[in-house]
């Protein structure tokens, strides 16, 4: 069932959610607001076995919901300082879902700086941050709100931050099937990485969006079926669901 | 054995082109008092090992850094550090940029006295590209292809902690150590500063004890500093200083913000800093973030 109140930003994150879907007993983590949100939904509907951290030093029975809490009480089930979050990521019980300045057609992503001189950056950002070790340890899904060729980059990435299904990089004694890129979510449209060798590939446009658009805003080709269905409207439950967890509508803004 | 000394002290013992790491993560209990003591002297050329938040730009904005052994920089709630971002845009510092799992297994290498410690972080990434100190390495037991990650041996580490007696016995209350445990065993000497300095029997208390996360043999010296971490936080005596920070970040986009900051909170010395931040009273009442 639906309802005609799901706007572009809860069905995106109802579609993020079902990145977890059958990932078992995984720490879920969401960076930024609209893969938090996600990965709070799934532990709520698709996938009740997920962990969670309340983004500091405790694994949470259920998820806290973002921004300021009020009389919620924090549901502590483990201590999870940073130091135990790296015990899990080289574990390989956990999917990231991350939000890269840069994606590659081989799914290679970026946030540590842009440019040519590597040197004397043009933006120097974060730094690689944990996408090395996310990367060759874990699945990991990507979220862009904002589709376009800045962020899906014609060549490589301008600094490989995460390594991808690139043949050339790959370590000698790996196999393509030992890393674990899954879903690509962005304001337009629901990718994966189910093409032809690994080709990222279309598998819902938001309602509205064409393929063509999708292909116009992307800088490397692009894996794109006959029939691609639109992306599934949130149901009344997650509705209710997002509504709980989002109390204060932080995701209002994540596309704007 | 009392290892008590003032940050002007522990500066002193600092020399040109050593390697620092300091502790804390971002925004979060970073040893500000010893960083600021560093920032009012002339050592220089530092190779600087930190989870990095505002000690690096201010180090960075100073010109003391040679080289930033890093991760990420970032205040969180402001995502990009400006100063250290302004380093690294005019090529102003030599950076070995790695994962943060990368850096604690370089820590843990250091404090185990073993050269490195394999790993598969960083391969198929630029991290190899842009270090090629990093050796990749096979392994005696299987045919894949393992990074070493190198030992990273500190002269000194700079920590701060919620309370620590004279003879080095310090405590963390706060729910996340981060990596100081590793920092402090990583480093030939081991800098602290305590928000509470308090006697020896206090730890005999409850379980105050358990807080308490490496022995005092890795504790070099101890430095009172009420109020050391701001305005990064020290939970759950006090959060970070959004306000602060904000003001912070916004010199750097003044041709002189950096002066102008060094002027009010630098060099004016440590008592006069906390007088301008509004005392140990406001300080110990900014709130705890909630993410």
């Amino acid at each position: 069932m639906t309802t005609m109140t799901a706007t572009l930003i809860d069905t995106i994150a109802c579609a993020a959610a079902r990145a977890w879907q059958g990932d078992g007993e995984v720490l879920a983590t969401g960076i930024g607001v609209l893969p938090r949100l996600a990965a709070s939904l799934a532990m709520k509907s698709v996938n009740p076995d997920l962990m969670m951290t309340d983004s500091e030093a405790w694994l949470l029975s259920e998820p806290a919901p973002l921004g300021p809490r009020g009389d919620y009480v924090l549901q502590r089930e483990t201590w999870m300082g940073f130091a135990r979050i790296f015990d899990n990521v080289w574990s390989g019980r956990r999917h990231a879902m991350v939000a890269p300045t840069q994606i590659d057609r081989h799914g290679q992503a970026n946030i540590s700086m842009i440019g040519k001189d590597y040197g004397k950056p043009a933006v120097q950002m974060l730094g690689v941050r944990g996408f090395p070790g996310n990367s060759i340890s874990h699945a990991n899904s990507f979220f862009v709100p904002n589709h376009n060729r800045k962020v899906f980059v014609e060549g490589e990435v301008d600094m490989v931050a995460s390594i991808g299904y690139n043949p050339a990089r790959l370590p000698r004694g790996y196999q393509l099937d030992d890393i674990a890129l899954r879903y690509v979510i962005t304001n337009l449209c629901v990718m994966d990485f189910g093409g032809p060798g690994r080709q990222m590939r279309i598998i819902s446009l938001h309602p509205g969006v064409t393929a063509q658009q999708v292909r116009d805003a992307t800088g490397f080709p692009l894996h794109i079926p006959d029939h691609i269905p639109e992306t599934a409207a949130p149901s009344c439950d997650e509705l209710a669901l997002i509504a709980q967890l989002d109390p204060h509508n932080l995701r209002a803004t994540v596309l704007s | 054995m009392d290892k008590q000394t003032t940050a002007q002290e522990v500066v002193a013992r600092l020399q040109d082109g050593m390697t620092i790491g300091i502790g804390g993560w971002g925004p979060r209990r970073k040893p500000m008092a010893l960083v600021r003591e560093l920032l009012r002297s002339p050592v220089k050329d530092l190779t600087v090992v930190a989870y990095g938040g505002a000690d690096v730009g201010m180090l960075c904005a100073a010109g003391k850094v040679k080289k930033l052994v890093f991760a990420f920089v970032s205040l969180d709630f402001i995502p990009l550090e400006p100063y250290f971002r302004a380093a690294r845009q005019q090529g102003a510092i030599d950076v070995m940029e790695i994962d943060e799992g990368m850096l604690l297994l370089g820590l843990k290498a250091a404090a185990m006295r073993i050269p490195f410690i394999p790993t598969a972080v960083g391969l198929g990434t630029d991290v190899l590209r842009h270090n090629p100190d990093l050796a990749v390495i096979d392994s005696p037991y299987d045919s894949k292809q393992w990074v070493a990650m190198p030992a990273l041996k500190l002269d000194a580490a700079l920590l701060h902690v919620d309370r620590a007696d004279v003879r080095g016995v310090c405590q963390v209350k706060g729910p996340d150590l981060y990596m100081d445990d590793l920092f402090a065993r990583a480093a030939r000497h081991t800098y602290v500063s305590c928000d509470e300095l308090v006697d020896s029997a206090y730890f005999a208390q409850g379980d105050e004890a358990r807080y308490v996360h490496w022995e005092r043999a890795a504790t070099t010296a101890v430095v009172h500093a009420p109020g050391g971490a701001h305005p990064t936080s020290c939970a759950p005596l006090y959060g970070f200083d959004q306000a602060h920070f904000k003001h912070y970040a916004a010199g750097a986009r003044e041709p002189d913000g950096w002066r102008q900051y060094h002027e009010r909170y630098i060099a004016c010395g440590e008592q006069e800093y906390l007088r301008r931040v509004g005392g140990i009273d406001a300080i110990r009442k900014l709130a705890l973030p909630v993410f």
